[in-house]
C-alpha cells in the first residue's frame, strides 16, 4: 500500500511540488537563519579565536569580553608572571581609534598591540607579508575583512599609509583573521607602537595573555591566577563563550532571529498543512473506497505517514542543499567569511520539519480515519 | 468464525439478515430507515435491490457488506456473523470476501488501470508486480488489457467501469456488491457490463447484489427485491406490475 500511497501523492504534481516547496522553504529558512545566527554570535569570540597561543586571558575584574575591557596597570603583567604554573605571559592591548586614509576618509578601527618580542597576539596566518614586518618602524598589519572595507578598490593594501592620532602608520601585511561581530577594521601592531597610537591614559594594558607550563591545566592555572592576583582569569574556551554570551545578552539578535525561525516553522505548517489537507480532501473518496474494500486503519495511517515522510525527506534535502549553496555562494563575501554549518543546525531543522509533518500529518490522518466507508455508496 | 445455523438462516445463503433495523439521528429525534429486514440472498444468483431514493437500499447494502453497523439485528455473510467480528477482523473479512463496484468508480487517479485493479491484492500484501500481472489477466477477461497502462482520466466511462469491475473481482471474492453499475452507461454498454458480471462473478458459491434504478437491465436479474420505506415489499424474478 505504501507504493500506492507514494504514487497517489506524486501523481498529483501540483500538490506534490507544493508540499516540497513548503518543506524545502521552511527548512531553508530555519537552517539558513540559524546558521547566520550561530556564526554571527560566534564572532563575539573572534578576538579570542584569533590568538591561538593564549591558553588563559587575564584582565581587570570588570572586563567582560575582548571588546569590553577595562585597562589594568602595567604591573599586572609582572604579578601574573609571578604565579606558579605560568610558562609565559605577554601584554596585549586592544583599543579603538580613528584613522585617516591617504584619500582623506575617516574610519573607526580597532588597534591591537601584540607582544614586541614574541608577536603573540597576532593571527597565525598571513595573506600578504609576514609577521616580521612589525619590526619595521610604523608598521601595522591589517586584517583581510578590514582591507575589503577600507580599500575596496585596491588589489593589495600593502604600502598604504594611514594617520592614526597624528601618528604615521604604514600597512605592511595582511592577516587572515576571523572578523569581529561588527566587522570593524583591525590594525595589528607591536605593543610599544600601539601605546603611541592610542590616546594616553595612566593604565593601558587590556589583557595579559598566558601560556601554561607543562602539566598545568588552563582551568587550574586560571583559578590560581585569579586567587593570587585578584584579577579575572579565563581559559580560552571560557573567554570565547563570554564573548558569545555578551552578544546574546546585550543585543536583540537572538530574539529577531528567533522570530524568523519561528516564522519559517509557521510558513511550513501553513503551506504543508493547507496543501496536505487539500490533497486528502481531493482523495477522500479514494481513501473511503480503500476502507470499504478492506484496507485497515493501520495501513491507511502507514500510507499517510509514507506520504508525509517522503515529502519531508525530499523537502528537507532541498532546504539543506539550498542552505549549503547559500553558504558556498557567499563564502567570498567578507560579511560571511568563515561561515559554516554546525551539525546541530540540520538536526534542529530536522526536528522542526518532523514537527511540521507530525502536525499536518496528524490533521490529515484524522480526516482519513474519520472518512466513513459507507459514504462511498452515497 | 461462527458458522452455525441460527434464526432460520439457510446454510446455503450467501447473505442472511434477521431483524435488521437501522436508525439515524435527526436532531432531537431518530429516523428509522430500515425496519427489521429479514432476507436471504442465495449464492449463484444475481440479485437486484431496487427502490426509490430514500427507500433504504444504500443503508441495507452498506449493512450487508459490513461497512455500516445495524442498530439491531444480525447479518451473516457466508455463515459468518460479521458484526460479531472485531473491527480488524471485519475489515479483513471484507478484503477477503467482498468485492465493491461503486457508482462513481472511485479509482485512484494517479495510478494506472492495472494498479487500480490490483489494489485488493496489494492490500493483502501481494508484491506489486505480481498483483499487476493478476490484475492484467482480469482486465483481459473484461477485454481492456490493452488499456492497462493508462491512467483513469485517459479512459472512457465504460472503460473506467470495467477497471472498477476488475478491481472488485481480481481477488475472487464470494460476494460482489455493485452500486448503480450502469447508471453512467448507455443501454448497450450497460447490458454488456451486466453480462460480464454474470460471466465472471456469478457461480454456485458466489453471489452478486446490485443496487439499481436502471429498468433497462431488470430483465437480466435472477431475483429482484423492492425496498419501500425501509421494508421489502416485493421479492420475485421480475419487477411488480405497478413499478
Amino acid at each position: 500500500m505504501l507504493w500506492i500511497a507514494i504514487r497517489m501523492l506524486t501523481g498529483d504534481r501540483t500538490k506534490f511540488f507544493g508540499l516540497l516547496f513548503g518543506i524545502g522553504f521552511s527548512t531553508l529558512l530555519i537552517t539558513q537563519q540559524l546558521t547566520i545566527f550561530v556564526n554571527l554570535i560566534q564572532r563575539g569570540a573572534s578576538g579570542v579565536y584569533n590568538v591561538a597561543e593564549a591558553q588563559v586571558w587575564v584582565m581587570d575584574p570588570v572586563s567582560r569580553t575582548t571588546d569590553v575591557s577595562y585597562a589594568m596597570p602595567s604591573t599586572a603583567l609582572e604579578r601574573v608572571r609571578g604565579v606558579p604554573g605560568v610558562e609565559w605571559a605577554v601584554p596585549h592591548i586592544r583599543a579603538q581609534a580613528s584613522v585617516r586614509t591617504e584619500t582623506g576618509d575617516l574610519e573607526g578601527v580597532a588597534i591591537i598591540g601584540v607582544d614586541d618580542a614574541t608577536l603573540i597576539g597576532l593571527p597565525r596566518r598571513m595573506l600578504e607579508g609576514s609577521q616580521e614586518v612589525l619590526a619595521q618602524p610604523d608598521s601595522v598589519i591589517i586584517d583581510d575583512v578590514g582591507t575589503t572595507n577600507m580599500f575596496p578598490e585596491l588589489d593589495s593594501p600593502l604600502g598604504q599609509t594611514l594617520e592614526l592620532n597624528d601618528q604615521r602608520a604604514v600597512i605592511r601585511g595582511m592577516a587572515d583573521a576571523v572578523p569581529s561581530f561588527t566587522s570593524t577594521v583591525v590594525l595589528y601592531t607591536r605593543y610599544s607602537q600601539a601605546l603611541r597610537y592610542v590616546p594616553g591614559t595612566r593604565n593601558r594594558l587590556s589583557f595579559v595573555l598566558v601560556g601554561a607550563a607543562d602539566g598545568v591545566s588552563p582551568e587550574a592555572l586560571a583559578a590560581r591566577i585569579s586567587e593570587q592576583t585578584g584579577l579575572r582569569a579565563r581559559t580560552r574556551d571560557d573567554f570565547a563563550q563570554d564573548g558569545v554570551d555578551f552578544i546574546i545578552e546585550n543585543t536583540g539578535i537572538p530574539f529577531n532571529f528567533g522570530i524568523t525561525v519561528f516564522l519559517g516553522f509557521v510558513v511550513g505548517v501553513a503551506i504543508v498543512g493547507l496543501t496536505f489537507s487539500l490533497f486528502i480532501r481531493d482523495n477522500i473518496k479514494q481513501f473511503g473506497a480503500l476502507k470499504a474494500i478492506g484496507v485497515t486503519n493501520r495501513k491507511l495511517i502507514g500510507m499517510v505517514a509514507a506520504q508525509a515522510g517522503m515529502v519531508g525527506a525530499i523537502g528537507y534535502a532541498i532546504g539543506l542543499v539550498g542552505t549549503a549553496l547559500f553558504i558556498h555562494g557567499f563564502s567570498s563575501n567578507p560579511t560571511f567569511k568563515g561561515f559554516y554549518l554546525p551539525w546541530q543546525i540540520p538536526l534542529f531543522s530536522l526536528v522542526g520539519v518532523a514537527l511540521i509533518l507530525a502536525l499536518t500529518g496528524w490533521a490529515a490522518m484524522r480526516s482519513v480515519l474519520k472518512a466513513e466507508p459507507a459514504a462511498v455508496f452515497r | 468464525m461462527d458458522t452455525s445455523v441460527i434464526g432460520g438462516c439457510s446454510p446455503e445463503a450467501a447473505i442472511c439478515t434477521r431483524g435488521v433495523t437501522r436508525d439515524f439521528p435527526a436532531g432531537q429525534s431518530t429516523i428509522t430507515v430500515l425496519h427489521g429486514i429479514d432476507l436471504d440472498i442465495r449464492a449463484g444468483e444475481m440479485t437486484y435491490l431496487v427502490g426509490e431514493s430514500g427507500s433504504g437500499k444504500t443503508t441495507l447494502i452498506s449493512i450487508m457488506c459490513g461497512i455500516l453497523w445495524p442498530t439491531e439485528g444480525q447479518v451473516r455473510v457466508f455463515g459468518t456473523d460479521i458484526y460479531a467480528l472485531t473491527d480488524t477482523e471485519l475489515v479483513e473479512f471484507r478484503l477477503a470476501n467482498i468485492g465493491f463496484i461503486f457508482q462513481q468508480y472511485n479509482l485512484i487517479p494517479s495510478i494506472d488501470a492495472a494498479a487500480n485493479a490490483a489494489v485488493p491484492l496489494i492490500a493483502r500484501g501481494m508484491p506489486v508486480h505480481e498483483a499487476r500481472e493478476r490484475a492484467i489477466e482480469m482486465l483481459a477477461k473484461l477485454n481492456i488489457a490493452d488499456q492497462a497502462a493508462k491512467l483513469p482520466r485517459q479512459l472512457s466511462g465504460g472503460q473506467q467501469q470495467r477497471v472498477a469491475i476488475a478491481r472488485a473481482l481480481v481477488h475472487a471474492p464470494r460476494l460482489v456488491v455493485c452500486d448503480e453499475p450502469t447508471a453512467a452507461l448507455d443501454a448497450r454498454s450497460g447490458r454488456r457490463v451486466m453480462d460480464l458480471l454474470r460471466e465472471v462473478a456469478v457461480a454456485d458459491d458466489r453471489s452478486v447484489i446490485i443496487v439499481t434504478h436502471d429498468n433497462r437491465i431488470f430483465d437480466l436479474a435472477d431475483r429482484i427485491l423492492v425496498l419501500e420505506d425501509g421494508r421489502i415489499t416485493h421479492d420475485g424474478k421480475t419487477m411488480p406490475e405497478d413499478h
